[in-house]
């Protein structure tokens, strides 16, 4: 399973991803594949504020409800609108056409606490 | 400690995930359940269903005896036939749903929910009325074969044939050399059967059809497609959609209630509910707003509860949100509107005939 380099993860298997100074958000290869094909998605709007630890959406597999919690609190600046139409996007892309907002940070020092690449990875295998 | 089927170290090494369900260690899903899903609907699935457990009537009063226990009429249909109908308590409310098997008049398999295994045996033991009746459950697994290319790839592997065996008949005869009670019936809506055979003989049996199903495109399923294939048809699912609490007819199961036949166990309570009308009954809807239903949901009017969501999934073949739930009767007919709660905010809904889905 990948995990690439460049991200940074939480423990509920989201990723973030620092696009100059704002902050892009999605699921893990982990997440995606624990909840099979995924069939709904329910994103925050634009201009909506997130809270680091905080529940900012819903993705529904064909299996599960599963709430998706924020790796750093901010303004949501984009969203992936698309996703709606084609949630099989996030199995399918997760890290790039998959992923889900993009945030303004309020403090983006907030996101050294998450893990790096190879400590999820260990934290996944522990799962 | 969950148990397990003949099957479940085959589903292990072909890398399904497995899950538990009703006390019993089940696969899930092989390679994705929207793939699954499209297997059936289009080419064939095969699933293990070897939890489902098997209960038999013998001896001379086992047809009688059996009859009074069942909401359906066994009278009416022939040696080689299968025939869906309820166990009721004497309140109406639904013991199990079940398939009886009639092998002759002195013999019939009731097979019966996996979760409901030894619950139906006591019930059924306990109101004998003179038949012999044994658990059978450990004795047989069972392969469901189902999509409309399982008839030509079964019949490629057996001498039995297949063509008199209509929908809800059965016949005995080996499956690549695996004695079986080959059964035109399933839970998916499309043609296909199901295969019951010793559970020494399952795993050749299912590998045996894997293999020779290769040409038709066949996919090992789990039971999260077994679930939303039949969601699809409206085909209620015992535990989730009916339980000892409801009675048939609340859960829109009265075609299979013959109040003529005679007595039963549980007929004199729905006779008089049907006198007295439905309190709730079960229907069909879909969702007209964003958003799937899920078991449990509240289904609400002018911010009251007034029913609740018993099965809900957003339905692979037809793209939108489907689900069950209990009603009041008033609100029962096809086109009347209510609302879902979802995350505690309301997303519309429409009542729809069911089933949601027609074989093509």
């Amino acid at each position: 399973m990948e995990f690439p380099d460049s991200l940074k993860y939480t423990r509920e298997h989201e990723w973030a991803r620092m696009k100059g100074s704002q902050v892009v958000i999605g699921i893990t290869a982990f997440a995606q594949d624990q909840l099979g094909d995924v069939v709904f998605v329910e994103l925050p709007a634009v201009g909506d504020t997130v809270k680091k630890g905080e529940s900012f959406g819903v993705v529904e597999s064909t299996k599960a409800v599963s709430e998706l919690f924020a790796p750093i609190s901010g303004k949501v600046v984009e969203v992936n609108d698309p996703l709606a139409d084609a949630p099989e996007t996030i199995n399918e892309d997760p890290y790039e056409e998959g992923w889900m907002i993009v945030v303004e940070p309020a403090d983006p020092k907030e996101l050294d606490a998450l893990m790096d690449a190879s400590a999820y990875r260990a934290f996944v295998e522990e799962q | 400690m969950s148990q397990r089927t003949p099957l479940f170290d085959v589903h292990v090494r072909a890398g399904a995930r497995m899950v538990e369900f009703a006390g019993w260690e089940m696969p899930v899903q092989y390679a994705g359940l929207l793939q699954e899903h499209e297997a059936v609907r289009t080419r064939v699935g095969l699933f293990d269903v070897s939890h489902m457990g098997e209960v038999v009537f013998r001896g001379p009063r086992a047809l009688e005896a059996l009859n009074r226990l069942f909401t359906n009429d066994l009278s009416k249909i022939a040696d080689g036939q299968a025939q869906y109908g309820c166990l009721c308590r004497e309140t109406g409310g639904i013991v199990d749903d079940v398939v009886v098997y009639r092998r002759a008049a002195d013999d019939l398999l009731v097979c019966v929910n996996a979760g409901n295994r030894q619950k139906d045996f006591e019930w059924l033991a306990g109101h004998a009325g003179g038949a012999d009746v044994r658990n059978e459950s450990d004795a047989w697994a069972q392969l469901a074969l189902q999509g409309p290319l399982a008839a030509q790839l079964l019949q490629r592997l057996t001498t039995l044939d297949l063509s008199p065996i209509r929908s809800y008949r059965f016949g005995h005869g080996d499956v690549a050399g695996v004695p079986c009670l080959v059964a035109r019936t399933g839970y998916t809506g499309e043609d296909g059967f199901e295969l019951f055979c010793g559970p020494e003989a399952a795993s050749r049996l299912w590998d045996a059809l894997v293999e020779a199903g290769k040409p038709e495109g066949i996919q090992p399923c789990g039971l999260g497609a077994r679930d939303s294939l039949r969601l699809e048809m409206g085909y209620r699912l015992y535990g989730s959609d009916m339980d000892d609490a409801r009675t048939p007819l609340e859960a829109g199961l009265g075609w299979v209630v013959k109040l003529d036949k005679g007595e039963f166990i549980g007929r004199d309570a729905l006779v008089r509910q049907k006198e007295q009308g439905l309190a709730r009954k079960l229907v069909g809807f879909v969702l007209t707003e964003a958003g799937i239903a899920r078991h449990g949901y509240p289904v609400v009017q002018d911010g009251r509860k007034i029913g609740e969501v018993t099965s809900g999934t957003r339905s692979p073949s037809l793209k939108t949100s489907i689900g069950l739930a209990y009603v009041p009767p008033a609100l029962a007919a096809e086109g009347s509107t209510f609302a879902v709660e979802i995350r505690g905010r309301p997303a519309a809904a429409k009542v729809v005939k069911t089933p949601f889905y027609t074989r093509k």
